[in-house]
């Protein structure tokens, strides 16, 4: 037994290791991309035996390549954020109909509040969607002991297993204390005729195998140590039965013991849905308030539709936020307790200071040739997409109109192209580009769609911290030309001040191209230069004081 | 004891290092520590907090609430404003003196201070002069963690160590530097 203060991301990885990980795969996302960084880190560092972990080019070639390691017998970790789930649900609604033999768990990191991120979905009910068994860390010590416990459980159901997190626990830091590491499953292929093969006749068996095993989860959630009911009073109903998932309990626990009259509580770590449990606290309550961090997932549960047999309070008629994180002060809120008294002092109106782009950024000469551009013309369009660009859409650039989901700039600039408007750009970064970018070209270059594409090219996927971009800057105007644009539209370019005024010539010429254009504009992320620099610095200073 | 602290700045000025040092010298005090971190976008030159928690016994959570915190650590004046409502009432606010102005509505400097100053309990720290003085202007986050030792629950020489084992990677003069600006934070 040791003691580590780990990050909740980082207690995931340490679990995953102790739980005999061989093999690790994601794309980087804020909050869950510490996840990835420590496996790295560690299989960076060697020793005997140690994982494979890797970075891929989006989440759902991730989840494929974890699930030709299980296919191999060995125990597989993904990791991603919430909407890079939607991006492999393909491959997550399927994997659960497969015979799994080598432990499949899925590492997700929701964000409400939407810190770092565009909506604030809850994983949950994806958990619940594929039929499959998640598991909630409320801590930094569950989220170890959890991923230990969710490879075992996910080779006892055969079924891939959900550990769900969210922000504020990804990125809290807290000492953990560890246990013996398990060793790596042994290889053995998976009876591949039957098992993993998911022709129509053969998946209707496996989701009625699927259906079968529901019971069987059912029963391990209300046995679950991470799904506690403590009774407040023995002999008679309390006033108030709480139930909390996820980080509602640190935030009730903060507060509970300002509570006057007794009360029940139940803690939900383990679902599908303990039944059992909740309608014996329902049974000895007679309120109920459901704190859940995330959507109304399990409230919406317990309501069903208008069979309430007792008051019950939570998102859905307003007594818990709706929207954003819960915190032990909108939680105190709901628990009918008078707020904390603060120092008081009138701050007056301060001035917001949104997140910007980076002193020195290359994407800001990017968007000011491309600035310039748009101000000469009468009618343009600019989509853009994920990434540190997407900070252009903000004061003082202001220049991409569209920011959705990893990709859609170039379809999205395909389609308003099509619908006949004219000067259509989409600016994507280089590592989005191999993510989701690659598709939406290939059906501009199908459909000689009037799209100028600019890939800002800054070779990292920088937003996350710098991780490295899938390939080499030099291969990306090959990967284009693979792809079917013309030679001659394919324009290499400096992200630099001095070039501005070439760049705005070349983009002018491009929009008047008939066809699809690519300009990828060249300059290393300034944070990177930093590191690389730094790097170079330390090895020089390691290496002369190695000569003394 | 309870210790619950707000740490905050402008992304990129080092506030993660401030909870950094601190938290090492709480957890070689045999003290248990919650911090909670900013990561991804919001770190790009936005607003940043960050809440540190410090306790013999079990923290609840990692967030700290509103009215609990004994201490503002922030290494912006308009930045220390904007969390005041965390502090108890009679909660203390440390704060560098120098403005981080990338905002086109940064409000009048003077108007800032003196807002501070006005706080029932607060310090303006010259720290970026201080951070000159020991060669690294970089050094301002340890300049402020030597301002909030002085009323932090902890022992100087711990913090002391932790400082250096966090800069050690990066070779001795630079735990040296760090050291220096500490301790001029410390009698500042």
């Amino acid at each position: 037994m040791s003691n580590h203060a780990l990050l909740g991301d980082e207690a995931v990885a340490l679990g995953a290791m102790h739980a005999g990980l061989s093999s690790a795969y994601g794309y980087p996302g804020t909050p869950s991309t510490e996840i990835m960084e420590y496996l790295l880190r560690s299989a960076n560092a060697g020793g005997e035996g140690i994982h494979q972990a890797h970075w891929s080019s989006n989440e759902k070639t991730a989840f494929e390549e974890a699930l030709g390691a299980s296919f191999c017998g060995k125990r597989a970790l993904i990791t991603m954020k919430h909407v890079g789930l939607n991006v492999a649900a393909d491959p997550f609604m399927n994997a659960p109909l497969l015979d799994i033999k080598g432990g499949v768990v899925l590492a997700v990191a929701d964000d409400p509040g939407m810190h770092s991120s565009q909506n604030e979905q809850d994983s949950r009910y994806f958990a619940d969607f594929a039929m499959i068994p998640c598991l909630e860390p409320t801590n930094q010590q569950e989220a170890y002991d959890m991923t230990r416990m969710a490879f075992d459980l996910s080779e006892e159901l055969a079924v891939p297993v959900m550990i769900r997190l969210v922000t504020r626990l990804s990125h809290s830091r807290a000492a953990i204390s560890t246990s013996d590491p398990r060793k790596q499953n042994v290889m053995k292929k998976a009876d591949g005729g039957a098992g993993w093969t998911l022709l129509p006749a053969r998946a209707r068996r496996h989701y009625a195998s699927l259906i079968g095993k529901q019971e069987k989860m059912n029963l391990l959630s209300e046995e679950s140590v991470f799904n506690k009911l403590k009774t407040g009073n023995e002999s008679e109903k309390c006033e108030l039965g709480v139930i909390t998932t996820g980080l509602a309990r640190n935030y009730f626990n903060e507060n509970s013991g300002e509570l006057t009259s007794s009360y029940n509580h139940l803690h939900i770590g383990q679902s599908p849905w303990p039944a059992a449990k909740i309608r014996s606290l329902m049974d000895s309550s007679e309120r109920l308030l459901i704190l859940e961090e995330g959507m109304p997932f399990l409230e919406r549960y317990i309501r069903g539709i208008g069979s309430e047999t007792m008051p019950i309070d939570g998102k859905l008629n307003g007594k818990v936020s709706r929207q954003g994180e819960l915190n032990p002060d909108n939680v105190r809120e709901s628990l009918g307790l008078p707020s904390l008294s603060s120092l008081e002092f009138d701050t007056g109106e301060l001035p917001i200071r949104p997140p910007q782009l980076c002193n020195g950024c290359p994407h800001e000469d990017s968007y000011n040739f491309i600035k310039e551009v748009v101000q000469g013309l009468d009618q343009s369009i600019v989509t853009s997409d994920i990434g540190c660009y997407a900070l252009g859409a903000l004061a003082p650039l202001e220049v991409p109109e569209t920011v959705v989901c990893m990709g859609a700039s170039i379809s999205m600039a395909k389609g308003a192209a099509e619908a006949g408007y004219p000067n259509v750009m989409a600016v994507i970064g280089d590592s989005t580009f191999y993510h989701s970018g690659l598709t939406g070209l290939v059906d501009c270059v199908a459909d000689q769609a009037k799209v100028t594409v600019i890939i800002m090219d800054n070779s990292t996927v920088a937003m996350t911290g710098g991780q490295q971009t899938m390939l080499q800057s030099a291969r990306l105007p090959q990967v284009v030309e693979g792809l079917g644009v013309a030679k001659d539209h394919i324009r290499v370019l400096d992200a630099f001040r001095r070039s501005h005024d070439g760049n705005v010539e070349v983009l002018k010429e491009e929009l008047a191209f008939e066809g699809p254009s690519v300009i990828i504009t060249v300059r290393e992320c300034v944070e990177t230069v930093k590191k690389r620099l730094a790097r170079r610095k330390q090895a020089k200073e390691a290496a002369a004081g190695g000569n003394r | 004891m309870k210790y619950d602290i707000i740490l905050c700045g402008v992304g990129g000025q080092g506030v993660l290092s401030v909870a950094a040092a601190i938290a090492t010298a709480a957890a070689s005090e045999g003290l248990k520590v919650r911090q909670s971190e900013v990561h991804g976008m919001a770190q790009r030159g936005g607003a940043v907090m960050s809440h540190l928690r410090l306790s013999d016994e079990t923290i609840p959570g990692d967030l700290v609430p509103r009215g609990r915190a004994d201490l503002i650590i922030s290494m912006e004046p308009l930045e220390a404003l904007r969390y005041t409502e965390y502090l108890k009432p009679e909660g203390i606010c440390i704060t560098a003196k120098s403005p981080f102005e990338n905002i086109p509505n940064y409000p009048e400097m003077d108007s800032v201070l003196s807002k501070v100053e006005s706080l029932p309990n607060s310090r303006l720290i010259d720290a970026a002069a201080l951070a000159k003085e020991v060669g690294n202007r970089r050094a301002v986050n340890m300049v402020i963690v030597g301002a909030a030792s002085t009323y932090l629950p902890l022992p100087e020489e711990s913090l002391k160590s932790a400082i250096t084992t966090l800069f050690t990677r990066k070779g001795e003069k630079i735990v040296e530097m760090n050291i220096n600006a500490f301790s001029l934070g410390r009698n500042a």
